[in-house]
């Protein structure tokens, strides 16, 4: 399980926790997310900004 | 054919450029900034210290990576001295660069309020990634840090250096924290967390005098208290830069007008970001970037797109007490209700016909920042019985 951070606003996706408010189960990998999947903090897709590994 | 010429290299002056390469890989594109150009988050300025990361570990991508991967020319430590519109020419401390739209996405300068004393020099602000190395220099050896500024980055800032173990004092002329953003009941959460961790209030008074004393500073306060600080910060907030676009005839206000175009008074001349003021509206916050970057590359590749912001919440990095808010207009008309409280608090602000048109959650709350957004524009009582509201509160 891994701590992933959004290179625009500092958002961190921690796997281990998920993201439950986002319908993003607890333990979901970041490789798992949808590619549709935008930063809550600053709308970034998925496939625009790598996160990155913290 | 003139490149399109971009100013400024921050969120909005980037976000446009990656946004156009998407829908344009072909069209020159020229990036001009005062400083290096590298590609950071300024968003972690103020929440990177505690993670113990110094301004070169906040550099995401050096600016020759960002000009070879979006395809564009970037020109670092250059001055845009003038804007002659008729020409679509601008003279700049490199030379004259002529271009065939322009975008303005200059930013903000820090608010500075003149303050006497022999150290009134000292004061410092935190609006780029040199600032941020110039602090982490000074702050070797620093104990008590005196933020200026209880609002969004003055309580960042009080938070992350509260947590690395240093004395932190925030003076606010206001009642409360983030009072620009939320109401009483919300922003005075804050306060005992915060406390908690170190941080020592001074609400309804502010900084007239920095003098130097033997070690550090000493800050005299208007209600005539005085208190000792190795840094003092101030953080009362941001100004648009309007000067090059005020000079070159176009519209400013606040920031450089635009429309919801992003179109400035001039049809080839756009602005976004922190200098823009779009519709009325200044937003210096990550989510308006994203939306208008996006609309103004669409336009900017040939399909004009006025942009349309959704209910964009503002977060506030203090993990000492998380707080997210979609504040609303200084004049609007309704109440804010508080729906929750216990650990925090959950408020919402009813327009006139009883919808939800902002919000504040803190605490154990803001983890409902996404579920919150979704309701705004609904009726409270229509899709939530749950909420059982504790009290009402006018503006």
């Amino acid at each position: 399980m891994k701590v992933w951070q959004c290179v625009v606003c500092g958002f961190i996706y921690n796997e281990v926790e998920g993201l439950p408010a986002e319908g993003i189960a607890p333990g979901t990998k970041w490789a798992d997310i949808p590619e549709n999947w935008a930063c809550p903090d600053c709308g970034v897709a998925k496939a625009d900004f790598e996160m990155i590994e913290v | 054919m003139e490149p399109i010429i971009v100013v400024g290299s921050g969120l909005a002056g980037y976000s446009v450029i990656r946004e156009l390469r998407k829908l344009d890989r072909e069209v020159p594109v020229m990036l001009l900034s005062r400083d290096s150009g590298d590609f950071y988050s300024k968003p972690m300025l103020s929440n990177a210290f505690a993670q113990g990361k110094d301004a070169a570990a906040l550099v995401q991508t050096p600016a020759a990576d960002m000009a070879k991967q979006l395809g564009i020319t970037v020109r670092s430590h250059i001055e845009v001295q003038s804007i002659d519109v008729a020409a679509k020419c601008l003279t700049t401390t490199q030379g004259e660069l002529r271009y065939s739209r322009l975008v303005l996405a200059m930013g903000a300068d820090p608010i500075r309020i003149p303050m006497q004393g022999d150290a009134a020099d000292a004061v410092r602000s935190v609006n780029d990634i040199a600032d941020y190395a110039h602090l982490r220099e000074a702050m070797q050896g620093a104990k008590r840090i005196a933020i200026m500024g209880g609002g969004l980055i003055g309580c960042e800032f009080a938070n992350d250096w509260a947590a690395a173990g240093f004395a932190v004092s925030v003076i606010d002329p206001g009642p409360y924290p983030l009072a620009s953003l939320m109401p009483q009941a919300a922003g005075s959460q804050l306060l005992t967390p915060l406390a908690a961790i170190g941080v020592d209030w001074r609400f309804g008074t502010s900084v007239s005098r920095v003098d130097s004393a033997a070690t550090g500073y000493t800050l005299t306060l208007a209600d005539g208290s005085q208190l000792q600080a190795d840094i003092v910060l101030s953080a009362i907030g941001l100004r648009p830069r309007i000067a090059l676009a005020q000079a070159a005839g176009l519209d400013v206000n606040r920031g450089i007008k635009v429309d919801a175009h992003l179109r400035s008074s001039d049809a080839d001349i756009f602005a976004l970001g922190d200098c823009a003021e779009i519709e009325g509206r200044v937003q210096p916050f990550v989510l308006p970037i994203m939306h208008a970057a996006r609309a103004l590359a669409k336009t900017l590749a040939g399909e004009d797109t006025a942009v349309v912001f959704p209910a964009m919440p503002v977060v506030v990095k203090t993990p000492a007490h998380p707080v997210a808010v979609l504040p609303v207009a200084r004049d609007a008309a309704g109440a804010w209700q508080t729906l929750a409280s216990g650990n925090g608090i959950k408020m919402a602000f009813l327009d006139a016909s009883d919808r939800i048109s902002g919000f504040v959650l803190t605490g154990e709350f803001a983890a409902e920042r996404s579920e919150m957004t979704k309701r705004v524009g609904t009726p409270l009582a229509a899709n939530n019985k749950a909420d059982n509201i504790v009290a009402v509160e006018s503006t």
